[in-house]
């Protein structure tokens, strides 16, 4: 037997520095994105503990297992956690971080403090909602709708509104990283027109982050200043007006969804690319798509008060914008389709999250289509079929596109594979049980169930059994991923540089990466997907 | 490259020049974010001052115009003296830069002050809502409301020029440690721009609550 002669392995960024300070005082935005990843999975956690409480309170008609009132502090601190505490940093503050130097051919993003900065407010302000909720926590749901919030809640909302107000801080130190850094920073021959469709989509969320999250800030300030001090800025009875403060929430809130949509969409593109051995279907409008879709995300917050007191004349023209977001939506979804056509396609466990982005996306984005249409808006307003709606975008979109993204670029973050057949069935696990969580829901919104309610007439209790089991398979699907991508953290076996020979500066360098990313500044000559340019490099042939 | 350029030149860039240029940008992002910042409050003091046009422009009356002007020009002198600043350290007259910032930062106290006496004027005619607020106006709610922007407003202000005095101090205290010269000043500008911005915002504010006053 020859003995194993362990050959030295060059430093990456995980083992160059070693020790807990390394970790907490990095300002490697490869290693904050592992901070960043380590906090939104615990918060995920939370969330999902939050959601299986209010699904099993569901199973049956009557309140058994809580009260009504901690059923509306479950639904509000699910709602709360997932929104501010995963989705919104979710894509942009793990893989964005990690990949959008690697992707541009640049060693750190612009700004690595204000980086390392933005992980400590994230922190900061979670666990002061944290606080908030051990303190007994919040009823009013995630909207804060006054004068409910400001008069006559008697939970915790000035704490977790100042938890949000600081969160949202940390969103807007990413967006001005991400966005002075895909500007500045690109390596020679990386133009706007050869960045991979990813750093498009990511710049356009953070121009939403930049743009939209002040004015929540301030909404909240207004909040906790008219709690505090007990005076009436949206209280009627003064003079103010409730509605001017769902105008303010909104004006965040709608494209905040965006924030957590655009980058999945990103990710999409490049998952679609890779495994289909193709350059994307028409770049040029995807990635405009991308910029259509943040504009036009600002114009149409009025939707959302539709049944609120809004005039008619501006419930029209929010209409009718809310209608054009499905043009740059529906040029993604037809481009990436156009995409496979003719491709090499190959269904690895990425490509199994981006195709079932991609129908489920299509089914949250039709039904928004029915939601924007003022008569049926009526009909369906704070029903479950707006819950069904929007968690199809956010959960069937919006996490499906993590995951995918997370299993895609794994092997180049920990330098390692995970088991391939356990993952494939647990992508397949989580579409099956999303699909049987929520489409019921939009037959029981139909048939009039509204939100937020812990009991309901028992001829509608089979559609909910339906959705809590889909629930329980849910997390089982959630909980795999968590499994083996933490075993393959140590265990998997090596994956190489370029395990999915894709195209991409990132796929370029080693896996786990050098600290520094790139010894010397790369220059770029091709364009994003050359898979027909690049065959042999890639060794496709 | 000189050593303290080579020593202030951070881990992404290649060059000064391309380190000054990328922070300046960033800094123009963030002015972006706080004219939203801002911009939210506008807003709602606009909504509010189209419902009750009358009852707003009786809180207006209520303003002691004269130090509002005179803080106007107070920090209008800032601006000034701020850029004076930046011109002198670009020639590398640091002795000069250094001094410019303190009267900056010190003016900027001036108008701290100001703003205080003011406050303490409203406390005195019981005008500080949510601590002592009496009204003669049978609709005491629209001049209420007008004075719940008045103080979120300049207050909001106020705690930005306090973090602007800050930031001034700091870039004297380094400028006196010779931290910066005629090439190297970047951290200066970035404030410059800051300082600015908080100032133009101060604009905005004296029209839209001292000015439908005037007499």
């Amino acid at each position: 037997m020859i003995s194993k002669i362990r050959i030295a392995e060059a430093p990456n960024y995980l083992t160059e520095e070693q020790g807990i300070r390394s970790w907490l005082l990095t300002t490697d935005h490869k290693r904050i994105c592992l901070l960043y990843i380590a906090a939104i999975t615990f918060f995920f956690v939370l969330g999902g503990i939050a959601a299986l409480l209010i699904r099993l309170e569901l199973l049956t008609p009557v309140t058994d297992l809580v009260s009504p009132e901690t059923y509306n502090k479950l639904f509000s601190e699910h709602g709360i956690i997932m929104v501010w505490l995963f989705l919104i940093p979710s894509i942009p503050a793990t893989l964005g971080n990690f990949l959008i130097p690697e992707m541009i051919g640049a060693k750190d993003v612009a700004f690595p403090k204000l980086n390392l900065a933005s992980w400590y407010v994230f922190m900061i302000g979670g666990l002061l909602i944290m606080y908030g909720i051990a303190r007994g926590g919040i009823d009013t749901g995630w909207t804060f709708y006054t004068p409910f919030s400001t008069i006559y809640s008697t939970t915790e909302v000035a704490v977790t509104g100042v938890g949000i107000f600081i969160v949202g801080f940390s969103s807007i130190m990413t967006g001005v990283n991400f966005i002075v850094t895909i500007h500045r920073l690109r390596a020679p021959g990386m133009t706007w027109f050869r960045m991979p469709l990813f750093l498009w989509s990511l710049y356009s969320t953070s121009v939403v982050m930049v743009l939209a999250t002040p004015v929540l800030a301030i909404a909240l300030l207004m909040i906790i200043w008219e709690r505090v001090f007990q005076v009436g800025i949206f209280s009627p009875e003064l003079g103010g007006d409730p509605v001017l403060f769902q105008h303010l929430f909104w004006f965040y809130s709608h494209p905040a969804v965006y924030i957590m949509v655009l980058p999945s969409m990103g990710v999409v593109s490049e998952i679609v690319a890779a495994f289909s051995r193709k350059a994307v279907f028409g770049y040029v409008f995807v990635a405009f798509s991308s910029v259509a879709i943040a504009v036009l995300g600002f114009l149409v917050w009025g939707h959302h008060m539709f049944v609120a007191g809004e005039s008619v004349y501006s419930a029209l023209a929010f209409s009718v914008l809310s209608y054009l977001v499905a043009v740059p939506s529906a040029i993604k979804v037809f481009n990436w389709s156009a995409t496979l056509y003719k491709g090499s396609v190959s269904l690895d466990t990425p490509m199994l999250y981006a195709l079932g982005f991609i129908g489920l996306f299509t089914i949250g984005g039709m039904t928004g289509l029915f939601v924007a249409a003022l008569g049926i808006d009526v009909h369906v307003t704070d029903t479950y079929f707006v819950i069904a709606h929007f968690h199809y975008i956010m959960v069937g979109g919006a996490v499906m596109g993590y995951l995918g993204g997370l299993h895609y670029w794994w092997p180049k973050i920990s330098g390692r594979m995970y088991p391939e057949r356990l993952a494939k069935a647990a992508a397949l696990i989580v579409f099956l049980g999303f699909n049987l969580t929520f489409f019921p829901q939009f037959v029981l919104g139909w048939l009039g169930m509204p939100r937020r309610y812990a009991a309901y007439p028992p001829e509608w209790q089979w559609l909910h059994i339906l959705s809590t089991a889909g629930a329980t398979i849910l997390a089982v699907g959630y909980l795999m991923p968590l499994l083996y991508l933490t075993w393959a953290w140590k265990r998997g076996p090596l994956a190489g540089h370029n395990p999915w020979r894709a195209t991409g500066l990132e796929w370029q360098i080693s896996s786990p990466p050098p600290k520094h990313n790139f010894e010397t500044t790369p220059i770029v000559t091709h364009k994003a997907y050359d898979y027909a340019g690049m065959k042999e490099e890639l060794g496709l042939v | 490259m000189s050593k303290a350029e080579a020593l202030a030149l951070r881990e992404p860039f290649s060059t000064p020049q391309h380190q000054r240029d990328t922070a300046m940008l960033g800094m123009w992002v963030f002015i972006a974010t706080e004219v939203l910042f801002f911009g939210g409050l506008f807003v709602a003091f606009a909504v509010y001052r189209m419902y009750y046009t009358q009852g707003f422009l009786e809180g207006s009356r209520g303003m002691t115009l004269v130090i509002g002007t005179i803080n106007s020009a107070v920090l209008i002198a800032s601006t000034f003296t701020m850029s004076l600043a930046i011109h002198a350290i670009q020639h590398n007259k640091q002795l000069r830069c250094y001094l410019l910032l303190l009267i900056t930062a010190l003016i900027g106290l001036v108008f701290l002050a100001l703003k205080f006496t003011e406050y303490f004027i409203h406390y005195q005619e019981h005008k500080v809502p949510g601590i002592w607020f009496e009204s003669h106006d049978p609709q005491a709610g629209p001049e209420q409301l007008f004075y719940i922007f008045y103080f979120a407003m300049t207050g909001l202000h106020a705690i930005h020029l306090s973090i602007g005095c800050g930031l001034v101090t700091t870039m004297a205290v380094r400028t006196a440690l010779g931290r910066f010269n005629g090439n190297y000043h970047t951290a200066i500008d970035v404030t410059g721009l800051y300082w600015h911005f908080v100032d133009i915002i101060w604009g905005f504010l004296y029209a839209i609550f001292y000015i439908p006053g005037f007499r």
